[in-house]
């Protein structure tokens, strides 16, 4: 278990600069993930952790001492790679021992940890076979427990799942939670996959275009998003944004959106939106905050009628895509609902979850719900 | 089946055949000319197969210390191979890992090896003669070494290339050194390469003649240059020139034999993703 902490973060491939002062501290046993777009830099700060990459500027310290001249063998931590780099021509006891053997540690004692490793993933049958003979989630615990053998301080995980089919990804996902849950590391975890990012972090870390764009525990960036880009990326379906004005009328504030269409906004949201009255803003709710209208309104709630353009069943959740103005608008309903594209259907938005943004910062500066 | 493909297969069969037994007579011919007697050797019509195996001729070649010009070959092309292919394989990791000369070096090292031997080989002699290493062990050696190192790098490289990098990655991590890393990652993964790729050095330099022949006097005559020995102006000694030629074919074929598995792979790999 170890602390790290990252200062001031530099790095340039030529002249694209692609980490852009990273400030970023995670704690003692903490899950952290590094979430964020292709080409975000969320790897290249995971290979400068590892010591693979050279930095530009900035410093980064584990435990307190900095490594950033320290060859990656003395920063004793264990990686784990998108395409599981188990040595083909080494079992998987072998394979699983290697990094031991690199450390001389007596063999008694390296037999013990690869077997105790290959058990805690129900590898242990397989430890006398060779790679090529191994599924993608055997080859992927095989390389994690390349990783837990070595017992290091911190774990760096690439993008350890992306390579395998959506059921065996689940399983696997499922899987490094519970042993993080066993060996409470330091686990530092990159993926581009926002479910993965949400179920497996105690704090994500999420990216854009070289610098951090938040971090935070996974619901709380997911309610309080500070950005435009954070609310768009986390959540499936995406957030609805509208684009409109923000007007004031005898009972308070509403958001106008260009046909006119008016929605009222609660008391709290409003408090913080006074200074962008008169101003252009966007709007943003959640599919999942927006419904059907029942015969009880909840008392933040606006309903509106408007017609539905395209129906998605998901089994548990239908998905029922609607027009707002000059914007497509996602509203999550009732799996059983009939509904049918073409028919009309009165919306409710529950607006004490919705956000208003600045268009032209992309920031934040109200929320529904209260912070 | 059809008539057509019941014919074919036969047609095929005997071409194949036709073509073997083309290409193999020479050999034949040769190794059995080292087992023959002076006259059947010379007798007409000619004899397919001798009557007796006698090894009268080669009994001559070690008798008279020709057959140590083996052992020379033997000694030049191992020596250079084996130093060709450590420090060949490890400038090709250079070129591939650190980029070292960026884009050109590569193509500028293989050109080396496009120029004629015929070109250099005197002004090397001139040199020898200064530094005195003409008709030396080392002299040969480190010229056939120069003369495989482009081939080895650019070979080399080609088969790190297709080393997945996070393999050595993983290896960094894990606790490795460079150099341990090279040891423990690369060779292996490259293994068929190398032995390919020794293999076709041992042989150009076995099969050398131009740089022997100029190089040498008594001392280190490779078995190709012997050879020529036997060719004289009154008359062809036939049974040592078949015997020296069987000595001199031996240790390839050998070689070849028992690295065939390597040879396949190594020369079929990275000509599609495996």
């Amino acid at each position: 278990m170890a602390e790290l902490t990252i200062h001031g973060l530099h790095k340039r491939f030529g002249p694209v600069e692609v980490l852009r002062g990273i400030d970023l501290k995670v704690s003692s046993g903490e899950f952290a993930v590094l979430v964020g777009p292709s080409g975000c830099g969320k790897s290249t700060l995971l290979r400068t952790i590892a010591g693979l990459e050279d930095i530009d500027r900035g410093t980064i310290e584990i435990d307190g001492r900095e490594v950033n001249d320290v060859r990656p063998r003395d920063r004793d931590i264990a990686m784990v790679f998108q395409n599981y780099a188990l040595y083909p021509y080494m079992n998987v006891s072998d394979n699983i021992a290697f990094g031991l053997r690199a450390r001389r540690t007596p063999e008694a004692e390296t037999q013990r940890r690869v077997r105790s490793a290959a058990e805690l993933l129900g590898i242990g049958g397989l430890l006398e076979r060779y790679p090529r003979h191994l599924s993608g989630g055997q080859r992927q615990r095989v390389a994690i427990g390349r990783a837990i053998v070595r017992n290091p301080k911190l774990f760096l995980f690439d993008e350890p799942l992306s390579n395998l089919d959506a059921q065996l990804r689940d399983e696997m996902r499922s899987e490094i939670k519970r042993l993080h849950q066993d060996l409470a590391a330091t686990m530092i975890y990159v993926t581009h996959d926002q479910i993965e990012a949400m179920t497996l972090a105690d704090r994500i870390v999420l990216m854009n275009s070289g610098q951090i764009e938040q971090v935070g525990a996974p619901l709380d960036l997911y309610d309080r998003p500070a950005t435009r880009f954070v609310a768009g990326f986390l959540g499936s379906p995406k957030i609805n944004l509208l684009q409109g004005r923000l007007v004031a009328n005898g009972r308070g504030l509403a958001f106008e959106a260009s046909d006119g269409t008016s929605l009222a906004l609660p008391a709290g949201l409003a408090a913080a939106a006074h200074a962008h009255v008169d101003r252009s803003v966007t709007l943003g709710v959640r599919p999942q905050h927006i419904g059907e209208a029942t015969a009880i309104a909840g008392p933040n709630e606006v309903t509106l009628r408007t017609a539905i353009e395209l129906v998605q069943p998901t089994g548990s959740r239908t998905y029922v895509t609607a027009r707002l103005a000059d914007a497509a608008i996602v509203a999550e309903t009732d799996a059983h609902a009939a509904l049918r594209p073409g028919a009309t259907i009165d919306l409710a938005f529950d607006m004490g979850h919705a956000i208003l943004i600045d268009p032209e910062s992309g920031k934040v500066f109200a929320h529904g719900l209260a912070e | 089946m059809n008539a057509r493909r019941r014919l074919a297969l036969p047609l095929r069969y005997a071409a194949a055949i036709a073509f073997t037994l083309f290409f193999i007579f020479p050999v034949y011919w040769l190794f059995i000319i080292s087992f023959k007697t002076p006259a059947e050797i010379f007798s007409y019509p000619p004899v397919w197969y001798p009557k007796s195996i006698q090894f009268a001729n080669y009994w001559v070649l070690f008798k008279d210390g020709d057959a140590f010009t083996v052992w020379n070959s033997l000694v030049l092309a191992s020596i250079s191979t084996l130093i060709a292919m450590v420090l060949g394989t490890m400038c090709a990791y250079s070129l591939v890992r650190f980029r070292t000369g960026g884009e050109n070096l590569a193509v500028w090292i293989i050109s080396q090896r496009l120029m004629p031997p015929i070109a250099i080989i005197f002004p090397i002699f001139l040199l020898y003669v200064w530094l005195g290493w003409v008709d030396t062990y080392h002299g040969l050696i480190i010229l056939y070494t120069a003369f495989s190192l482009p081939y080895v790098i650019w070979m080399m490289r080609g088969y790190i290339e297709e080393v997945p990098i996070e393999l050595e990655e993983s290896a960094l991590v894990d606790g490795c050194t460079r150099w341990e890393v090279l040891w423990k990652v690369v060779f292996p993964m490259v293994r068929a390469g190398l032995f390919a790729t020794a293999v076709f050095t041992f042989v150009f330099a076995w099969n050398d003649f131009i740089f022997a022949l100029v190089l040498t006097r008594t001392e280190v005559i490779t078995y190709t240059v012997q050879v020529t020995h036997y060719f004289g102006g009154q008359s062809n000694f036939w049974a040592k020139i078949a015997a020296m030629s069987v000595l001199g074919t031996v240790p390839i074929f050998l070689a070849v034999a028992t690295m065939q598995r390597f040879l396949v792979r190594g020369i079929s790999m990275g000509a599609v993703k495996g």
